[in-house]
């Protein structure tokens, strides 16, 4: 999702611009009729650009269109209302409260890419049992969701794992850890951060161990110490793999699903947008609110993006 | 993943550099150990001892054959097993030509076609699919292995720009001399692209495999009468009729972690650099 994608696009594929040793069109090929040439790609792209269609574009299509009327999701008929949808999630406060919960996994996001910065720089040295330290660090985020939902709500029950383990160090605690909202979002706040940082962990590491070791070398002759190293290396080497964590992070906890839904079901104030608005649309049958919801949640990411994309333009670092 | 860069000396540093490494290391596997050990008991254990005491019996594998034929775990790895066939093979034939076609060919509208790739990466699927619903339902492929399958396929833009990246290392001199030889596109991207792009499909298929086995919220929206339970959404039943039996639910998370597992180990290398690949773009 970065700069790159966009300089790189095709359309520029600078070993293509060397003209063609005959000087005529690049393809070989014996002529066979312009039109069957000219249809040759679209044979390869017919099929993925009708699921694209089908599954993106379509679905966003209605989306919009839907977010406009009051349709429940099964009637044949439906009526255009206007604005009305959004005006309810702007002023019903029940349906506006969930962005709040948002920002406990915004925070643990932040959390969560200071300790995988920690142990990315930690692990690009070299360590005993490196590659094992690196492969417990990742595994949480192979596991499945439900699983690691299941694994948790163990963890957090009365008399469960986290209670045993306080009361080893004598501070046995009696609290319903996901009775209360505060409680029960930053415990699950906590779970998304065990399920994640192991991503953004070996994001960083692989783009520390892409800065050339001379680097370090040099800065070592020059007797640099580790903090200057990672201050004045490592840390402008990694600032766009940064930027891609802290929009994925952005965008992650504004459609924070699986966690919350598996584990308390959104009870105690655990509702998060995405909870929400799978619930009015397939519970309560208010696809037109849901709609609604969803091009607000979407239309907050696409600003988002615009916004990290304007602040940090994918400048390649250049430190050699 | 190059080699690891010089070691500096100093004395205090390491020690505590481990002590956090090690620290770290338990926050991850102490919750999945005490569900472990939870699987090996008995439900009269679960209730009377505590969470971390081991279980009398370290062989006692009862709870797992109750989660696995109560659980109707059977169905759901066949059903899981066969939505990551067709999907994974659905998403490598579609990436693999949409990069040959976009890569090899000129024509007018490819940048309009790149540039439909690119805008729908920024749409969230999460946030789509109270309208992708309807367009399943369109289809009559509501509650039907297919539905899974075709979105998994056709909402998949990572795959696409592992195989473009990878092809434009591909010499076309290759592609035209088999045109010399009078093969056409379909030959040429079957025999000769396909093949040489054997390292992007091991990634596409570890990021695509890895995605698909552990989505909960596709399955859970598109398919949910009980036969057709893959293993998130089967695990997830547990919460119902097993209640607070949480040696039978332990047993069931186990299972489900298990292959994950496996494979994690089998292939960890492939895997990183999948991931940091895929992510980057």
């Amino acid at each position: 999702m970065t700069e790159t994608t966009d300089t790189a696009a095709p359309a520029k594929v600078p070993r293509r611009t060397a003209a063609p040793p005959r000087g005529g069109p690049r393809r070989p090929a014996p002529p066979r009729g312009t039109l069957l040439r000219r249809l040759t790609p679209w044979l390869f792209l017919a099929a993925p650009l009708a699921l694209l269609i089908t599954f993106t574009y379509v679905p966003v299509g209605n989306m919009v269109y839907y977010s406009f009327t009051d349709w429940d999701g099964v009637s044949p008929d439906r009526s255009l209302t206007g604005f009305d949808n959004y005006v309810q999630i702007a002023t019903r406060p029940e349906l506006f409260r969930v962005f709040f919960v948002s920002l406990y996994y915004l925070a643990a996001s932040a959390v969560q890419i200071v300790i995988a910065l920690y142990f990315a720089t930690v692990l690009s040295w070299n360590l005993r049992f490196r590659n094992l330290f690196k492969g417990i660090l990742f595994f949480p985020y192979l596991v499945n969701g439900v699983a690691i939902g299941f694994v948790f709500l163990y963890f957090f029950q009365d008399g469960g794992t986290l209670d045993s383990i306080l009361a080893w160090f004598g501070t046995g605690s009696d609290r319903a850890w996901l009775g209360d909202p505060a409680s029960a979002n930053t415990s699950l706040a906590g779970v998304s951060v065990w399920r994640f940082t192991g991503l953004n962990f070996v994001l960083f590491l692989g783009a520390i161990q892409s800065i050339p070791a001379e680097l370090y070398e040099a800065a070592e002759l020059d007797g640099a110490t580790r903090w200057q190293q990672f201050r004045h290396i490592i840390a402008p080497g990694i600032r766009p793999v940064v930027g891609l964590s802290v929009i994925l992070a952005i965008s992650g906890s504004l459609s924070v699903f699986e966690i919350p839904y598996i584990m308390t079901g959104g009870a105690t104030g655990t509702t998060t947008f995405v909870i929400q608005t799978v619930k009015l649309a397939f519970q309560f049958n208010k696809t037109g609110l849901a709609s609604a919801a969803a091009v607000v949640l979407l239309l907050i990411i696409l600003l988002v993006t615009w916004i990290q994309r304007r602040i940090t333009p994918d400048e390649r670092v250049d430190l050699v | 993943m190059t080699a690891p860069l010089p070691v500096r000396r100093s004395r205090l540093a390491p020690a505590l550099t481990y002590l956090s490494l090690v620290a770290a290391s338990l926050v991850v596997l102490v919750p999945l150990a005490v569900v472990f050990l939870t699987s090996l008991k008995t439900s009269r254990e679960v209730a009377e001892g505590g969470a971390l005491s081991p279980p009398e019996n370290w062989l006692n594998f009862a709870n797992y054959a109750t989660a696995f034929t109560d659980g109707k775990m059977l169905s759901a790895f066949g059903n899981t097993a066969f939505i990551l066939l067709f999907s994974i093979t659905g998403t490598v034939l579609i990436g693999s030509m949409t990069a040959y076609a976009v890569d090899r060919f000129d024509f007018r509208a490819k940048r309009p076609v790149m540039a439909l790739f690119l805008v729908a990466t920024l749409v969230p699927g999460v946030t789509t699919q109270v309208a992708t619903f309807q367009v399943v339902n369109g289809f009559g492929l509501f509650n039907s292995l297919w539905a899974p399958v075709l979105l998994y396929m056709g909402t998949d833009i990572v795959s696409v720009y592992v195989f473009l990246q990878f092809i434009r290392g591909i010499p076309v001199s290759l592609d035209e001399a088999a045109r010399l030889d009078g093969a056409n596109a379909l030959t040429v991207y079957w025999r000769i692209i396909l093949p040489l792009l054997k390292p992007a499909v091991a990634t596409v298929v570890i990021i695509k495999g890895i995605t698909v086995y552990n989505d909960f919220y596709i399955p859970f929206l598109y398919m949910p009468s009980e036969e057709l339970g893959t293993i998130s959404t089967a695990l997830f039943r547990f919460k119902g009729p097993f209640g607070a039996h949480w040696e039978h639910i332990s047993a069931g998370t186990i299972l489900v972690i298990v292959p994950t597992l496996v494979v994690f180990l089998f292939l960890q290398r492939y895997i990183y650099n999948g991931f940091a690949r895929g992510a980057t773009k």
